[in-house]
């Protein structure tokens, strides 16, 4: 791994400690959402729709209800009814009847998998045979289950109440919840001026998260009426806020426990089994757990957008880009919500097009509704995108690093929606791939074993969230730090956060101790996503350690009963700037000090942090008698503001680009003609195991963002943006063909081959 | 799922006893891979789950004279580990150090494979080249039968009510024989095949003297490939015969599209794999 | 709850060096019994179907995925899970290595990796790269793109 992290200024930043909970997670202790066991808790199993599309005509508990060791039952029914006002949280909206009827569906049934009933009993596998003796009866109706089939005239509509948003016209009776457009300059006078224009249509298959860790819910409604939960969420605060809804409580009366969260990329922002798990235990007087099983995860929690997307581009006879058109139809799944928005904001964010037009479809099918999946909208589009550039490319015979150097994006380029980038290092990210070993090594086109290879070059985007985060902060007596934050640790957060608020204190990063705590015990804080974690709240770490230290000068200067000014705090070291014998190291400080507890609060609501941009390039390896793929040279260019923890922002990297070959070469959701995910297992998803891979290769480039004290813009989400089309531009390389729809498998290259 | 009871027999009559006892509600369990998956996910209900790990000859590997006779329950890595084993039998120990992972190599045995019945199991084609007989115990005593009789549809096998696999007979070959088992997966582990092909070959004076070649996952069973086998016997194993072989084995497959893979890719992937068991089974004889 | 007369079996097993008594509904896997019973939720699982490896433990020396195979099985055995890698000495050279290398994010699959990796190690001291991509196969990691897992396994060997 070529790491190309300058010499820091910084003592701690940069650094690579042993995170601070990974003792827990090595050992087996650390508690992630199915491990906690309360006392009497019982379990609680759930009853899914077999039908894609069906209306619930009758539902017969009774026999259920009379089963030995069965404590509760309930239907939709034992949930309010709410409205359709919409809620606003970050990576999560949406209305509040579609937030409750995807918990719990009351008179149709949208997907296969779509929870009908629930039964709590003593333990899981009674509560799992009881819900087979609830009697459902159905109308089954045809369901659609992709964007042509859903936008077509003569579709079945999912929602018969629901009003869609077309252009800000209300539109009744219709699967597309919303249609966009948004336009820079005069799009159609542009492309008259192009000397060359290529359109590509890509399509992608739902594909899923596949976080190892299902979800689950374990609840205590009490005789106070306040509600506690504790599981595996992105966000406590967005899942609070969820919950409280759906059950028409003042968020004042749930408090979210956030579990160890066995991965999420997006996935477990939205709430499933929550407040199901409250209802139940509400109506059983004990605490109730729910797990999913792999195969309703699959089934019913949220999975990516599959869809179509068209992309053209102009460009003048120089290769420099006139105009840039995209048509993006993505599924949100039974309820509204497929990131068009995020999406049209991605389309075309690697390049400086003067002129730009953009329509968005979020369009309604029969698929469990979508969540955020890692930059959400945006691999989707740079499939298109990154396609139609590779083949300009070809078209003109540039270098493919050097035509997107000539339309590279940079501070001051107008983007599609209208705000111009503030600093952003696509530029510098080119230019290291460029000079990168890697793509100035020689691929041989033919293997010795008959295979063809190809190597591909694609970039991508993710415009990397701020929002709210709280942080607290108290001095121990033995100089040591407390941090106290609530944003749910899934990659090593707690470490990137704690070393910022060591690197201010001037202590090391074992030296601050973080929790992630109750939405009871810290201030308010936005979910784990958006690649705004290590951003915002160690944001509000950067700002609680600058207010520790006043509260330590403060304190010193009582002391030593000197001005506040005379005091300096400097690596940790308490001295006076006149006087040189009075001085004190933070542990003699926190040691001796009389004048009460040191602590510090902070928080921060925050714009977005200037962008992240990566490219990859990949070499593939391709057996042309059977079609198989193999990848076997990978490497992520990407700017990533500053590193805090530069091998958790390596394993950012690696990760995405993981779930990005994955996306393109086998993952997908094999629908049958009735709407029923037929691949619903780890066997047949078909996700990447360690044999698939070679080493993936990192490069980080660090142009510091100007919105963050440190420099760090946000990591996470920008490496899955690139290998889709990186993926799809090297088997193009290699077989003289593209493949436009994932997942590029090897019975589509087979086909393609033989069709030559 | 539907509680079940466990037993444990010690030999093989008190096993025969349990599963005549409880009918189609029970059901042996050997690797577990299967049998709890399938139970679990409520593909069939069962009262008694019948253990036969405990009886001696269900996990023992014992060598006679003219047979290598192969404990039914008797876990992949078990082969994989001897030596003796893997010289004797290559095509078997190509499949046993590829079903599943290495968690799955622990437990899981080449009868369970063969009772289970997939359509796309990796053990059946290689135990069907090297000609493996089914020993099965029941109520009426203990028969033979050819293995690739042993499966009669997808998840279905030949056995009657209260009967179970005891062991597997391999006849012992001598040096001019070989074998090979290839799958195509779409990853490089963890898989089902999408097909898959085991090919064995003997070679005398330069010809092929006996040829068999077995196909999975493109039919209800895994089909032993008569006709393409014996257009070899006879023939030198040049690369225009082999192809003749394999384009006759293409010919018989007769695959679905599923999830797993499209009948065109299926019947185009069984050619190549023919082509490669082949040519990998004849390398290995002239070793 | 049965319809069938199902009754708990009781069963003597080691686990991490301990003996115990356990009585265990005779269909639950061994997995929902180290969890459920024994209360040793160290073990996770992923998919209970044998896909992941996240239940990965050691039994009598092999690994298996513990959602395959029942919890009446463990008579007399003797199990190992990822509770017992760590002695008072301190951690497993894989456990350091793990957080040396940063080779976990979420760290669910963790546990599962290193039971599989330590038997690894106890019958290859210096296995290759390939040979750790094969061997892990079975454990699935959905953060780190295997990488990282790689490195702290060579490095543990070293």
């Amino acid at each position: 791994m070529v790491s190309k992290v300058k010499k820091s200024e910084y003592k701690v930043i940069g650094t690579r400690p042993i995170r601070h909970d990974g003792y827990d997670k090595v050992t087996g202790r650390a508690q992630y959402g199915a491990d906690i066991k309360l006392p009497g808790m019982i379990y609680g199993a759930v009853l899914r729709s077999p039908h894609a599309h069906a209306k619930i005509k009758n539902i017969d508990t009774s026999k259920a209800e009379n089963m030995n060791g069965v404590f509760a039952v309930m239907t939709a029914k034992d949930l309010p009814r709410l409205t359709d006002k919409q809620r606003g949280n970050s990576e999560e909206s949406g209305s509040e009847k579609h937030l409750s009827e995807n918990v719990m569906a009351l008179d149709k049934v949208l997907y296969k998998g779509h929870v009908v009933a629930a039964v709590s009993a003593n333990d899981v596998n009674t509560a799992r045979e009881a819900i087979k003796k609830i009697i459902v009866d159905y109308e089954v109706l045809k369901p659609v289950i992709n964007v042509d089939q859903a936008m077509d005239k003569d579709a079945p509509i999912l929602h018969e109440d629901f009003i869609g948003d077309h252009l800000g016209k209300k539109v009744k009776n219709t699967n597309i919840a919303t249609y966009n457009r948004y336009k820079i300059g005069n799009v159609d006078d542009a492309f008259k001026k192009c000397d060359l224009v290529v359109e590509k249509e890509v399509e992608l298959q739902t594909v899923h998260q596949g976080y190892i860790e299902p979800h689950s819910g374990t609840a205590i409604w009490d005789e106070d009426d306040r509600v506690k939960v504790w599981t595996s969420t992105q966000g406590s605060f967005t899942n609070r806020d969820s919950v409280s809804k759906v059950l028409s409580l003042d968020v004042s009366r749930v408090k979210v426990t956030p579990m160890e969260i066995g991965g999420g990329f997006g996935g477990k922002i939205p709430v499933y089994l929550e407040p199901i798990a409250a209802v139940l235990s509400k109506k059983s007087r004990r605490p109730v757990q729910l797990v999913m099983s792999r195969t309703d995860v699959f089934d019913a929690s949220g999975p990516a957008p599959g869809g179509k997307v068209i992309v053209k581009i102009g460009v003048d006879k120089n290769g420099k880009m006139l105009a840039g058109y995209a048509d993006i139809r993505l599924e949100a799944g039974g309820y509204p919500e497929a990131f068009i928005e995020a999406a049209a904001k991605c389309v075309f964010s690697c390049y400086n097009i003067p002129s730009m037009d953009i329509e968005a479809y979020d369009v309604l099918v029969n698929k469990p509704s979508s969540a955020p999946y890692r930059a959400p909208g945006s691999p989707q589009v740079a499939f298109a995108t990154e396609t139609v550039v590779d083949e300009i490319c070809k078209k003109l015979d540039m270098d493919l690093i050097d035509f997107r150097l000539l339309n590279v994006a940079e501070k001051g380029t107008r983007t599609a929606l209208g705000p111009k980038y503030r600093k952003i290092g696509l530029k510098e990210v080119l230019e290291a791939a460029k000079k990168s070993d890697h793509w100035n090594s020689k691929l041989e086109k033919k293997s010795g074993n008959g295979k063809v290879r190809g190597r591909g070059i694609a970039s991508g985007y993710w415009f990397n969230i701020g929002e709210k985060s709280a942080v607290n902060l108290s001095l121990n007596m033995d100089g040591t730090v407390i941090l106290t934050e609530g944003s749910t640790d899934i990659g090593g957060s707690r470490a990137s956060i704690a070393m910022q608020a060591a690197e201010v204190l001037g202590i090391n990063a074992e030296s601050v101790r973080p929790s992630v705590v109750d939405t009871d015990s810290i201030g308010h804080t936005d979910v784990t996503g958006g690649s705004r974690t290590t951003y915002a709240t160690g944001y509000a770490a950067y700002k609680a350690a600058h207010m520790l230290i006043d509260e330590i000068t403060s304190k010193a200067a009582k002391i030593w009963d000197i001005s506040e000014d005379d005091i300096k705090y400097k690596d940790g070291i308490i001295s006076s700037r006149t006087d040189s014998e009075l001085n004190m190291t933070l542990r003699e400080f926190a040691d001796q000090n009389p004048f009460g507890p040191v602590v510090s609060s902070a928080s921060v609501d925050l714009e977005e942090a200037a962008g992240g941009f990566g490219t990859h390039i990949v070499d593939l390896e391709i057996d042309p008698e059977t079609g198989k793929t193999d990848v076997i040279r990978y490497t992520v260019l990407q700017d990533v503001g500053k590193a805090i923890h530069p091998s958790y922002v390596e394993g950012q990297l690696q990760g995405g680009a993981t779930q990005g070959i994955g996306w393109a070469l086998n993952e997908e959701y094999f629908m049958s003609d009735d709407g029923k995910m037929l691949n619903s297992s780890y066997l047949d998803y078909r996700m990447p195991i360690a044999l698939d891979l070679p080493m993936i290769e990192t490069v980080l480039i660090e142009v510091p963002s100007e919105d963050h004290p440190f420099g760090v813009r946000g990591v996470g989400e920008t490496p899955i943006c690139p290998p889709v089309p990186a993926i799809s531009n090297a088997v193009n390389d290699a077989i003289g063909t593209r493949i436009l729809s994932t997942p590029i498998k090897a019975s589509k290259i087979l086909n393609t081959l033989k069709s030559m | 799922m539907h509680p079940f009871n466990y037993y444990d027999p010690r030999t093989v009559e008190e096993a025969v006893e349990v599963l005549k006892k409880f009918g189609d509600r029970a059901k042996c369990l050997a690797g577990g891979t299967d049998v709890l998956v399938q139970t679990r996910g409520e593909r069939y209900e069962l009262d008694a789950i019948v253990d036969v790990k405990k009886i001696p000859e269900l996990t023992s590997v014992d060598w006679t004279n003219d047979h290598l006779i192969i404990g039914a329950a008797t876990p992949c890595y078990v082969l994989y580990e001897d030596p003796k084993v893997c010289e004797a039998f290559p095509g078997i120990i190509d499949s046993a150090s590829l079903i599943g992972g290495i968690q799955i190599q622990s437990r899981a045995s080449l009868g369970g494979n063969l009772c289970n019945a997939s359509p796309s199991a990796d053990g059946i084609c290689s135990l069907i080249v090297h000609e493996a007989e089914c020993v099965i115990a029941g109520p009426n005593g203990i028969r033979e039968i050819p293995v690739e009789e042993m499966c009669v549809g997808p998840g279905k096998n030949a056995m009657d009510e209260g009967e179970f696999l005891v062991s597997i007979k391999l006849p012992l070959k001598n040096s001019f024989f070989s074998s090979s088992y290839e799958r195509f997966i779409p990853r490089n582990e963890m898989d089902i095949a999408v097909a898959a092909v085991a090919s064995s070959v003997s070679l005398e004076n330069g010809k092929i003297s006996s040829c068999r070649i077995a196909l999975a996952a493109v039919g209800p069973t895994p089909i032993f490939a008569e006709e393409a086998s014996k257009m070899l016997i006879g023939k030198e194993p040049t690369e225009e015969n082999i192809k003749n072989a394999s384009n006759k084995a293409k010919e018989i497959a007769s695959p679905i599209s599923d999830m797993r893979g499209t009948v065109e890719h299926r019947k185009d992937l069984i050619e190549v794999l023919t082509r490669r068991t082949l040519s990998k089974a004849v390398e290995r004889v002239s070793v | 709850m049965s319809d069938n007369n199902v009754r708990k079996v009781a069963i003597n097993t080691t686990i991490n060096g301990q003996e115990m008594d356990i009585l265990v509904d005779p269909y639950v896997s061994l997995l929902e019994t180290l969890r459920e019973v024994v209360g040793m939720t160290g073990t996770k699982e992923g998919c209970n179907d044998g896909n992941c490896g996240a239940c990965t433990i050691n039994i009598d020396g092999r690994i298996v995925d513990s959602c395959l195979v029942l919890g009446v099985e463990a008579e007399g055995k003797n199990i190992e899970t990822v509770e017992g890698m760590a002695t008072p000495d301190g951690l497993h050279p894989l456990q350091q290595a793990f957080l040396e290398e940063a080779a976990l994010q979420c760290g669910i699959c963790t546990p599962g990796f290193l039971v599989s990796a330590k038997a690894l190690l106890d019958n290859e001291p210096k296995p290759s790269e390939e040979r750790i991509r094969h061997w892990l196969a079975g454990n699935l990691c959905r953060c780190t793109g295997y990488d990282k897992i790689v490195k702290a396994v060579k490095k543990a060997s070293d």
